[in-house]
């Protein structure tokens, strides 16, 4: 792997990061209201699991999926303008943080009832695999929708017809306030899931190449007609569950050893001992980040409010 | 015109197999509509003429295959989803819900979900409490979606391909009940329109609205009132979402008088709404209150004798129509 793809990488968990830090701000600012979910400390699975699909490979998210869209390149500003509910957002300002949507890059949200995007990643796989297309469908979903029936169902139904899935377990090891071991009888996702009959295994999810390679070999796998993979991104959310979470029911020694494995400094830190991180490029990547941040905010100030007359559009479709 | 005799069931199934025929996005899945040929028949034959590709029979996971169903409507596809009946859509309400009625408004007219779930609706067949709910009026209270329910042989053979040509999502409630019905049925009938209500027989005295199931029973009860000189009007609604007011309003303002004859519980139903609209739009018009046939509010029960007293029935609807001109009731 070139110091090149290294730095791109790096890039890109930074653009994510940074948007998410100016997101708290906003939202402290008021600028941003409902729920505001964000991705701090996860930024290597959206990283590293995006990068090695194609662009026109369809991606379902969920309610924390402000990364996803990013690593996908829906533009920032227009991903800003959706959290300030302006029509130049991604979704025409109808969505909000939870409800990101891009049509022509494949983005289709941006889904926040948990579980509830897989049965449609296993349909647009399925849409796929009838006219033969060989694209790559990926789900993101948590290790709380991995508890619902509709992932239990979406993946049997997917390993029976083999068709293109890449069902992307972000494991950040709570179910909004609940840890893992206090909902699963076995917490082991991976070997559950592999129990379906589908090739699943456990990720580094702080690792950002663990997780490349990872995404690499799955989609190498489904590629060549071998059916859906699991993969299970061991990750954790260094901020709390939403704006409103109080974070009281994680021990604060447990988010600091977490802390210790942050996917960017430890891609900077192997960076450096590679010698592939040269004078200024860190500083050179934050500043092309802020400026991009800069121009997203004001695009977003600027951005116009629907009319209200405007309401119930899109509620049926508009026939000419 | 020519017209053949065919049933009910016999309609729907050569709507679906002329869809299959017509356009290769089209694709039949649910539990049991391939080998076992439909768990009413209405698919019998269709995996063996079209192959399992496109006849495709799923796992008991409601929530999967409707979720896959609107997935692969996202990815271009024009899936009909079969659900065996309205109480067992509840397992997938999540995806009718917050998926296929809100995908097209959340994504600002970005993503549009052309898919069409059918499934059974209705009593009276002894299938108890489980098997034998009228739902849909429930689903008519989610914008996004479309409901419609075919009661005639033309609008089975022709709703389907009207819901597989429309940008948004169609559910269609068979009544389990008009399965076996027989009749004559114009050979030419392809596509129906399902934005109007039809006037099923038409009347100077009052108006009987109703959908589904019910019409039959109506229309008995038209004509056993027609015999005492009371000329009734009946409607089929046909789609219950959106609510073609203009009909309804129409007859009412001509009759005077309005009667909602709904398989549907009474209360927050589709009757209600329907009530509802008739007193704010024409109040005035109206000689009499709105009356109400609606089933019993209790689970369906299982024997024959309770069922039939859980139902509206031709001599409820009599009753409704005698008291709304105020004849007795």
């Amino acid at each position: 792997m070139s110091a090149k793809h290294r730095l791109e990488l790096l890039r890109q968990m930074l653009r994510i990061r940074r948007f998410e830090e100016r997101c708290a701000e906003l939202y402290s600012a008021a600028k941003i209201r409902g729920f505001l979910h964000l991705y701090v400390g996860e930024e290597a699975v959206a990283t590293g699991v995006i990068g090695a699909l194609r662009p026109d490979e369809p991606i379902v998210s969920t309610y924390r999926e402000h990364g996803h869209a990013l690593a996908r390149g829906v533009p920032m500003d227009a991903v800003m303008a959706e959290m300030y509910g302006r029509t130049n957002g991604c979704s025409r300002g109808r969505g909000g943080s939870m409800h990101l949507f891009d049509a022509d890059r494949h983005f289709y949200g941006g889904n926040a009832i948990v579980g509830g995007g897989i049965p449609l990643a296993v349909g647009l796989g399925l849409a796929d695999a009838m006219r033969g297309s060989h694209r790559v469908t990926t789900c993101f979903f948590g290790d709380g929708a991995f508890a619902e029936g509709e992932f239990h169902e979406s993946v049997n139904l997917a390993t029976l017809w083999q068709l293109p899935v890449l069902f992307a377990c972000e494991n950040n090891h709570y179910a909004m306030g609940t840890a893992l071991a206090r909902t699963h009888g076995q917490t082991d996702l991976a070997l559950r899931a592999a129990s379906y009959g589908l090739p699943a295994w456990p990720v580094d999810g702080m690792d950002v190449l663990a997780v490349e390679d990872a995404a690499h070999r799955a989609v190498e796998i489904i590629r060549a007609g071998g059916g859906p993979v699991f993969l299970e991104l061991r990750t954790y959310r260094f901020r709390a569950h939403s704006m409103y979470d109080p974070d009281r029911y994680r021990d604060k020694a447990e988010i600091e050893e977490w802390k210790q494995r942050d996917p960017i400094d430890a891609l900077v830190a192997r960076m450096r001992t590679d010698g592939e991180l040269g004078d200024g490029d860190l500083e050179a990547i934050e500043r092309e980040v802020a400026d991009e941040l800069a121009r997203a905010e004001e695009a977003a100030e600027a951005g116009p409010w629907e009319p209200v007359t405007d309401l119930t559009r899109f509620v049926y479709s508009e026939r000419s | 015109m020519s017209t053949i005799e065919t049933t009910y069931r016999e309609a729907m199934r050569a709507a679906i197999r002329d869809a299959l025929i017509r356009d290769d996005r089209v694709f039949l899945m649910g539990e049991d509509v391939g080998r076992y040929g439909g768990c009413f028949a209405v698919s019998l034959g269709l995996l063996e003429e079209f192959g399992s590709d496109r006849v495709r029979d799923t796992p008991l996971s409601e929530s999967a295959f409707v979720g896959a169903g609107i997935g692969a409507a996202l990815g271009g596809m024009r899936p009909i989803v079969e659900i065996m009946t309205v109480n067992f859509s509840m397992l997938a309400l999540d995806q009718v819900v917050n998926n296929a009625a809100t995908l097209l408004h959340m994504s600002g007219g970005q993503l549009n979900v052309p898919i069409v779930i059918r499934m059974t609706t209705g009593a009276g067949r002894q299938l108890a409490a489980q098997h034998s709910h009228s739902l849909e009026g429930w689903y008519a209270h989610i914008p996004g979606i479309r409901i419609v329910v075919p009661a005639t042989l033309e609008d089975a053979r022709g709703m389907l391909w009207t819901a597989l040509a429309d940008p948004d999502p169609v559910l269609i409630f068979e009544p389990g009940a008009l399965y076996p019905m027989k009749g004559q049925l114009d050979e030419s009938v392809r596509e129906v329109d399902i934005d109007r209500a039809a006037i099923r027989r038409p009347g100077r005295d009052a108006t009987v609205i109703t959908y589904g199931a019910t019409l039959g029973t109506s229309l008995a009860a038209a004509d056993a009132l027609a015999g005492e000189g009371i000329d009734v009007e009946v409607i089929d609604l046909r789609t219950l979402r959106p609510l073609d007011d203009a009909t309804l309003l129409d007859s009412v303002t001509r009759t005077h008088r309005a009667v909602v004859v709904d398989e549907g519980w009474r209360t927050g139903s589709i009757s209600a709404e329907i009530s509802a609209r008739i007193t704010e739009q024409a109040f005035y018009d109206l000689d009499a209150p709105v009356e109400r046939v609606c089933s019993a509010e209790v689970p369906m029960p299982y024997p024959k004798h309770l069922e039939d007293a859980a139902l509206p029935q031709q001599v409820d609807v009599v009753a409704a129509v005698r008291r709304s001109i105020g004849d007795g009731g």
